[in-house]
């Protein structure tokens, strides 16, 4: 059974105060996400990831269509114990400390109360907060409350978790520990949803991802599915001061550093180089396949969706 | 969906019953304590207070103390109360949040002065305000003649009404009828004419229709006074000629030579009492009556809405 | 869903603790005591009249204040910060949110209310060296400023579940203002015409009606209450609260958090 299954929902916003005009902020969407993956929605801002993520959480209602969250209705309240929201840039009641905030959630979410301590402060040491649990969450910084919210959106063990740009304004020290944590999560048999700008990490964690653009899905399916789609290059590096002319000739891309080389050559021309190098007797140090990036393919998307659409119009 | 549909009914039909229930309830509380607001009145009646609590408001707040007297005088009215404690503060309040509402004053003259169940009997009060109200409104006849005929109407003090009228009479722009009224207390204070003057000029002259309604009552009791007194005068000729009470109506009149049956401002004729007393026939219809009336009746007030 | 409600009631109580809005009451006794004193010092046999009036409309002024200013803020506040994003995602129905922020305002005001009782009480007491029976009366009194509480609590909650704080403070006072003149309302509908009659008739009874609650004077003057009249304020208070609490859902359900 599918965790997430997106069945053609819609946002359309009507803009201004006298005369209304619709602004589309989400195209029907089509969309599954499997049991136990993590997912990645990745879009520039303003795509549409946010509406998403609102629609999916009720907190926003749909112009049209429909989805079955964990097998159910998404708007059957029985759903929300299920899952969990991390928003973007989150913030909590500032008045509270994270340990009241966690008893607070875990009351809302129906936790019982012996549960409910256990898990409180099992969630505080996964997050890395125990030792400022008094702390009132006014005084905590961006990263803290991220983990706060982390923290709130794991705290009652839901199957499914939704994340909306976890990574944002985080150092990288910070966008490290939540990439751990969602490993994590992943290694407990959740699934995880999340959403976010930044290509390198979807590439570090996402089983999936689908690529949303001004409001349109552009394409869905596993990094490596996507991204082979585009031609291999492969990096060599040998010791030496210049390019000979014939390597340059091949229309690779070199630089020199001190006495290295490296340049950057198709993968069907690996074979050619190698005998180059051979002949001018230089020092091969190193022969890598360069993984085309998840950026190359959204850009070339992007760029051809754009393309559709200044022929269209 | 069905769910917030679910929630969204039952919100809806909270919504309008808690309304509906909410203005019985209201609609309750009202008939309990009538004058809610109005007690405050009596403990809440020092102009000057109220003024300041205004914040500079005072022509809104004097509307609504205008109204409020207004609605205290005839609901009371209506009810057939024996007082009206509340008026002339509630009148004092209004005039003093706005000295030149004139109605307020007129409003007094006609009911703070008159005994109950007519007024709230209290003429030195009406003296009073109309005293005030004339020294905030100089230039305006109409306070003049609505004091001089509380002095002419309540306390028959025609002395005092006369000068009123002549002060008024004075006033740029004021109503010739002044200077007649003046004249017309001097000698002719007591007589029907003269009251009946004063009255037609207290119905022409203003808009508000309780005064307007009062004014019609006294014309009309005017009319039923004069002619029972006539009537009363021929019964009596009628005793020193023959010796003994007429027998009927008919016969009194047959004696003076009248065609015609005298009947009173609603068209029924009046009626001989077998002790010779000329009587109304229906006592009610005539508050202001003196005479007519039968013995030891007293009477309720009524207002018709034509003058006749 | 009972516990939901009374878990959102408590964490609001505690917000408007922990907000410092209790230290109102610290104002209130100041100027309480301050009024006693100098009022006990000039004695000119009313003293205890003037304690009575002056804590009275005090307690209700600042709890009218207190109300609106928290209460505008309740959903509003929520929805600006963001707060709301991650309640919402919980298994809480939105109407159980503004029926738990309902309680958790109003009861934060009856604990206002109460403490503000014992300063009148204690200032009483000073001016007047003893309690008489009819000083129950003073009880009276402040019951009808909690229901009085308990409607603008509604409203405040109400204008806050659609509209920008600014907005719906200037609207709440407004409704208090008018609620004030209700009765004159409802008297000038009675002598209107036509439709204009209608309409303000209608206008009448749907804002909340204050007149009968103020009983601040007569109990001032010993004056005693009709029980009837408890019943039938207390009766009008929940049924408007239900009305205005009703609107709020209706609203909030409907609305996209932005």
């Amino acid at each position: 059974m599918p965790a997430i299954e997106i069945l053609g929902l819609e946002k359309t916003y009507q803009v201004g105060f006298w005369r209304k005009r619709p602004k589309c902020a989400l195209h029907p969407l089509q969309l599954t996400v499997e049991d136990g993956e993590i997912f990645g929605f990745l879009g520039p801002n303003g795509a549409g990831k946010t509406t998403t993520l609102k629609l999916l959480m009720g907190l926003v209602f749909p112009t049209a269509g429909s989805a079955r969250i964990l097998g159910r209705d998404w708007t059957d309240p029985s759903v929300k114990a299920q899952i969990g929201f991390l928003p973007e840039q989150p913030y909590f009641y500032d008045y509270l400390t994270a340990h009241e905030l966690l008893e607070y959630y875990g009351q809302l979410s129906g936790v019982p109360a012996k549960q409910r301590k256990l898990r409180v402060e099992q969630v505080l040491e996964q997050v890395g907060l125990r030792d400022v649990q008094g702390v009132q969450l006014r005084k905590f910084s961006k990263g803290m409350l991220q983990r706060v919210g982390i923290g709130q959106a794991i705290l009652h063990d839901p199957k499914l978790v939704f994340f909306d740009e976890p990574m944002s304004g985080l150092d990288p020290m910070g966008r490290r520990e939540v990439r751990d944590l969602m490993e994590q999560l992943k290694h407990e048999g959740k699934t995880v949803f999340f959403s976010t700008h930044i290509l390198s990490d979807a590439e570090a964690l996402c089983d999936r991802v689908a690529i949303i653009h001004n409001g349109e899905l552009r394409g869905v399916g596993a990094i490596e599915d996507l991204t082979s789609s585009v031609q291999g290059k492969v990096e060599v590096i040998w010791q030496g001061t210049q390019v000979p002319a014939s390597i340059k000739a091949l229309g690779a891309e070199c630089h020199v550093t001190g006495d290295r080389v490296r340049a950057v050559i198709a993968e069907n021309q690996q074979d050619a180089v190698i005998d180059i190098l051979r002949r001018e007797r230089q020092r091969l140090i190193a022969i890598t396949p360069v993984r085309t990036s998840l950026e190359a393919y959204f850009v070339e998307k992007l760029r051809r969706a754009e393309t559709t659409a200044g022929r269209a119009s | 969906m069905k769910h917030r549909q679910k929630i969204s009914i039952i919100a809806g039909a909270c919504l309008v019953l808690s309304l509906a229930a909410s203005a019985i309830v209201l609609h309750r509380t009202d008939q309990l304590r009538p004058q809610a607001t109005l007690d405050e009145v009596l403990f809440l009646n020092s102009p000057k207070v109220i003024k300041r609590a205004s914040l500079g408001y005072d022509g809104l707040m004097a509307c609504i103390y205008w109204t409020r007297a207004v609605q205290y005088f005839g609901n009371r009215h209506h009810n057939d109360a024996v007082s009206y404690n509340l008026l002339a503060p509630l009148l004092e309040i209004t005039t003093h949040l706005d000295p030149h509402l004139l109605v307020a004053y007129e409003f007094g003259s006609s009911f703070l002065a008159p005994k109950p169940p007519f007024g709230a009997g209290q003429p030195k009060n009406a003296i009073e305000l109309m005293d005030y109200g004339i020294q905030n409104n100089p230039d305006n006849w109409h306070l003049y003649y609505d004091l001089g005929f509380i002095y002419y109407t309540e306390l028959k003090d025609y002395k005092k009404a006369a000068e009123t009228f002549e002060r008024g009479s004075t006033v740029p722009n004021a109503h010739p009828f002044l200077r007649i009224f003046a004249a017309q207390m001097a000698q002719h204070a007591g007589e029907y004419q003269t009251a009946r003057m004063l009255w037609s000029a207290a119905y022409q002259t203003s808009q508000d229709q309780l005064i307007k309604q009062n004014a019609v009552e006294h014309l009309r009791a005017l009319r039923v006074d004069e002619d029972v007194d006539h009537l009363q005068q021929a019964v009596t000729r009628f005793g020193e000629r023959t010796g003994r009470l007429p027998a009927s109506m008919a016969e009194l009149l047959a004696a003076e030579g009248l065609a015609g049956i005298p009947v009173d401002p609603d068209g029924h004729p009046y009626k001989l009492t077998p002790e010779g007393r000329v009587e109304v026939r229906v006592p009610d219809d005539f508050a202001f009556a003196t005479k007519g009336l039968p013995p030891g009746y007293k009477p309720q007030p009524k207002f018709h809405s034509q003058a006749q | 869903m009972r516990t939901r409600i009374s878990h959102i009631a408590s964490n609001t109580f505690r917000e408007a603790v922990r907000d410092r809005v209790l230290y109102n009451l610290i104002a209130f006794v100041l100027l309480l005591s301050g009024a006693a004193i100098l009022v006990g010092q000039i004695s000119i046999e009313i003293e205890k009249l003037v304690v009575i009036n002056l804590g009275l409309t005090a307690v209700s002024l600042f709890g009218v204040v207190i109300a609106i200013f928290i209460g505008i803020g309740l959903v509003s506040k929520e929805i600006e910060k963001r707060t709301l994003y991650t309640v919402l995602s919980r298994p809480v129905r939105r109407w159980e949110f503004i029926v738990g922020k309902f309680f958790g305002l109003a009861g934060t005001l009856v604990v206002n209310t109460f403490f503000m009782a014992i300063g009148v009480f204690a200032a009483l007491f000073y001016v007047s060296h003893k309690f008489v029976r009819a000083d129950a009366l003073i009880l009276v009194a402040l019951y009808f400023i909690i229901l009085e509480f308990l409607i603008i609590c509604s409203l405040a909650l109400l204008f806050s579940s659609f509209s920008s704080p600014l907005l719906s403070a200037v609207f709440a006072f407004s409704l208090f203002v008018i609620g004030s003149f209700a009765e004159d309302l409802r008297n000038f509908a009675g002598m209107a015409h036509g439709v204009s009659r209608w309409l303000a008739t209608g206008a009448a009874y749907l804002v909340p009606n204050f007149s009968a609650f103020n009983v601040i004077s007569s109990i001032a003057h010993e004056q005693p209450v009709a029980g009837q009249l408890i019943l039938q304020n207390t009766l009008y208070a929940v049924f408007y609260a239900i009305m205005a609490l009703s609107g709020a859902v209706l609203i909030f359900e409907r609305r996209d958090l932005k």
